[in-house]
């Protein structure tokens, strides 16, 4: 596998000097072999990176849903044909049709309408989530690299609790003491999430803790807070990344989850796990109500998935199959 | 991962404190997890809006009556005595009492476990029947299409949400076709029948001798456990491609294949062979996650298991059950986790 990989690349590179004498100046420039200042070098090795991500199908699918999810979110009034909250009585519970794409739920209202809308509330999850628990996880994955010692020993011990930890019942039992609402989900969800990030950027920063760029820095005089600030935290960042990627999947579903107990967002917003708990009762006769919102989940986790490996596999092909 | 000692040490004593060790640490993590599996609980009782003392006399309770069980439940107490108060009833198996049902949490918990054990126990046995061999198979096909098929196969496990699929599988199976049965552990006149000696059906009918009880209970069984065990599938089969590939790069592969050993003995025998033991961990982790993700399947199937029972005592706020169902669930994770883990390390020679 790993040598397959290697042939195909180098196949690949020959092929690319073949083709930057038709495609002139720019790539020429860009995959110079000797980039004459950082811009170039910069730009040469996003070029990189992008030409070997868009080889991979899987994973340009999921850039493509992925960014499909956030264009729904963002003109989600524009696009939706109906409202998603405004019922029609007299339209309740009708099936596919050329004017109710996905059906009607049992208010009468357009489900497709109410999936375009609920994608504000998915995207908001997953960012405000990320948001959260991305930069607790790597502020105390990089101190307790960067200081070792008992700092690192009290934190990692905390950080391996919160990990073995089953997630979804902690979810649960933190949502049941904030109290049901989406802002408790986000918090609830956050609160399991972090210790992975932790994890990964203590990894991370004991492989170049002991490096001479740090040491340089540190004769200079640079304090600890600038160290891990400016030059630990960012060389985190690329595996970090990753691994929110591929974990916007697990955090769709949790969320989607809370909403089908009834203890994340709640009605009338149009959160997809709360439309497949309402269509629950209706799933035998109207078997769309439920459904629909469903795929929606799915799509969009797959989405983050195909992302996810394809991200690993062009940034950090050391973590190629774990997870 | 433990000592990596360079030097192969083969005298006895040696060997014996090593496994000391390594058995001696388990016990001290797994405690050391537990305690802090306590300390979220505890931090998360604290922070609940409701007043636990309200919650037992009511709000027309007189001050003097309010004042008493404000000391009796300790509550006067620095916040570490009531700690290791709360630990010391843990412990001694008192998790108070279940406001929705009125009985001691802890009969509850013994009396609703067994049927998750037992759906998640059927749950792994398919993951992992059906799991392993795709691995290996994905692995012996890598990079083509039915390497492929099973990986994307291997991400929707990772993307479908568990309770659609429960009500999809009900509406296809259960009431489309007719293959299965529906929702709860029992048809209504076979229920109460059987004694309850494990508290899984299946096998209560089983020792009871009566077949069609069992059959009935399988029956009821078979489509949550099943989609149970795809979610573990997906795990199970992702990781056995990457154990197999890392043994069909060695160079000792390769000598077999130049041996002449048939491509399957190479797969089964020679590759798969070594990685029994890297399988366990991800075998055991695999039943930690079943244990948990049978909360969503029991409320969609009405299964009377602990997922029920902590998702009713969440709507009715109903804190005490809550707890405790989250330390069982938590303890049995924890376990499973460190032995799966303790088990690798125990068993395979590498890691010694």
């Amino acid at each position: 596998m790993v040598d397959l990989r290697n042939t195909e690349a180098d196949a690949a590179t020959e092929g690319d000097t073949r083709k930057a004498g038709r495609m002139g100046a720019l790539a020429l420039w860009l995959t110079d072999d000797a980039p004459a200042s950082r811009v170039q070098a910069q730009a040469g090795q996003a070029y990189a990176i992008a030409r070997s991500f868009a080889r991979n199908p899987l994973a340009m699918l999921g850039a493509f849903i992925v960014g499909l999810l956030i264009v729904v979110a963002l003109f989600a009034p524009w696009l939706a044909p109906y409202s998603p909250v405004g019922q029609n009585l007299e339209m309740r519970l009708m099936p596919p049709s050329a004017e109710h794409w996905l059906g009607t739920d049992e208010l009468g209202r357009d489900i497709l309408s109410r999936i375009i809308h609920g994608a504000r509330i998915t995207l908001l999850i997953v960012v405000m989530v990320a948001l959260i628990s991305a930069p607790i996880g790597l502020l105390i994955g990089a101190v307790a690299g960067y200081f070792g010692g008992w700092v690192d020993r009290i934190l990692m011990a905390i950080t391996d609790v919160f990990l073995s930890l089953p997630k979804l019942i902690m979810a649960l039992a933190f949502v049941a003491a904030l109290g049901a609402g989406l802002q408790n989900a986000i918090i609830a969800i956050a609160i399991t999430a972090w210790p992975a990030y932790a994890r990964i950027a203590r990894a991370e920063t004991l492989t170049f803790r002991k490096s001479e760029f740090i040491a340089a820095v540190e004769l200079q005089g640079a304090s600890n807070l600038r160290i891990i600030g400016i030059h630990v935290l960012p060389l985190c960042m690329s595996s970090t990344i990753i691994r929110v990627t591929l974990d916007m999947a697990g955090i769709i579903l949790t969320a989607a989850g809370l909403g089908f107990l009834g203890l994340g967002a709640q009605p009338p917003l149009p959160e997809w796990g709360a439309m497949i708990s309402r269509g629950r009762s209706f799933i035998l006769d109207q078997w769309w109500v439920a459904t629909m919102p469903g795929f929606a989940i799915i799509i969009v986790s797959l989405g983050f998935c195909f992302l996810g490996d394809g991200l690993r596999d062009v940034l950090d092909p050391r973590q190629r199959d774990g997870r | 991962m433990s000592a990596l000692s360079p030097v192969p040490d083969r005298s006895l004593a040696a060997r014996f404190s090593d496994r000391t060790g390594t058995v001696l640490r388990f016990v001290l993590v797994t405690a050391m997890t537990f305690l802090g599996l306590l300390a979220i609980t505890f931090f998360i009782g604290r922070i609940v809006p409701i007043d636990p003392v309200v919650a037992i006399v009511g709000d027309r309770a007189s001050q003097e009556v309010y004042d008493a069980t404000f000391r009796q439940l300790g509550l006067d107490k620095p916040l570490i005595t009531q700690f290791y108060l709360y630990v010391r009833d843990v412990l001694t198996g008192n998790f108070g009492m279940s406001l929705s049902t009125g009985r001691p949490v802890v009969e509850d918990l013994a009396r609703f476990f067994p049927a998750t054990f037992e759906m998640a126990t059927f749950g792994i046995i398919i993951g992992v029947v059906l799991g392993v061999p795709m691995g290996v198979i994905a692995a012996a096909n890598a990079g083509t299409w039915i390497d492929q098929v099973i990986r994307v196969l291997g991400l929707l496990g990772y993307s479908v949400p568990a309770f659609w699929m429960g009500l999809v599988g009900l509406a296809v199976f259960y009431a489309g076709l007719g293959w299965v049965a529906g929702p709860g552990r029992i048809d209504i006149f076979y229920d109460g029948i059987t004694p309850v000696v494990t508290g899984m059906l299946t096998v209560d009918a089983l020792l009871d001798g009566d077949v069609d009880i069992f059959l009935n209970a399988l029956s009821h069984l078979i489509l949550p456990s099943a989609i149970l065990g795809f979610f573990s599938l997906a795990y199970i089969a992702r990781m056995t491609r990457s154990f197999m590939l890392d043994q069909l790069s060695q160079e000792y592969v390769i000598t077999a294949r130049v041996k002449g050993v048939s491509e399957r003995a190479v797969i089964w025998k020679h590759a798969f062979y070594p990685i029994r033991v890297q399988l366990i961990t991800v075998i055991g982790l695999s039943y930690a996650v079943l244990l948990e993700g049978s909360v969503m399947i029991e409320i969609v199937f009405s299964w009377p298991g602990i997922g029920n029972y902590l998702t009713t005592a969440l709507l009715s706020a109903d804190m005490n059950a809550v707890l405790g169902a989250t330390i069982l669930i938590g303890t049995v994770f924890i376990v499973i986790n460190r032995t799966s883990d303790m088990l690798y390390r125990v068993l395979d020679p590498r890691s010694r």
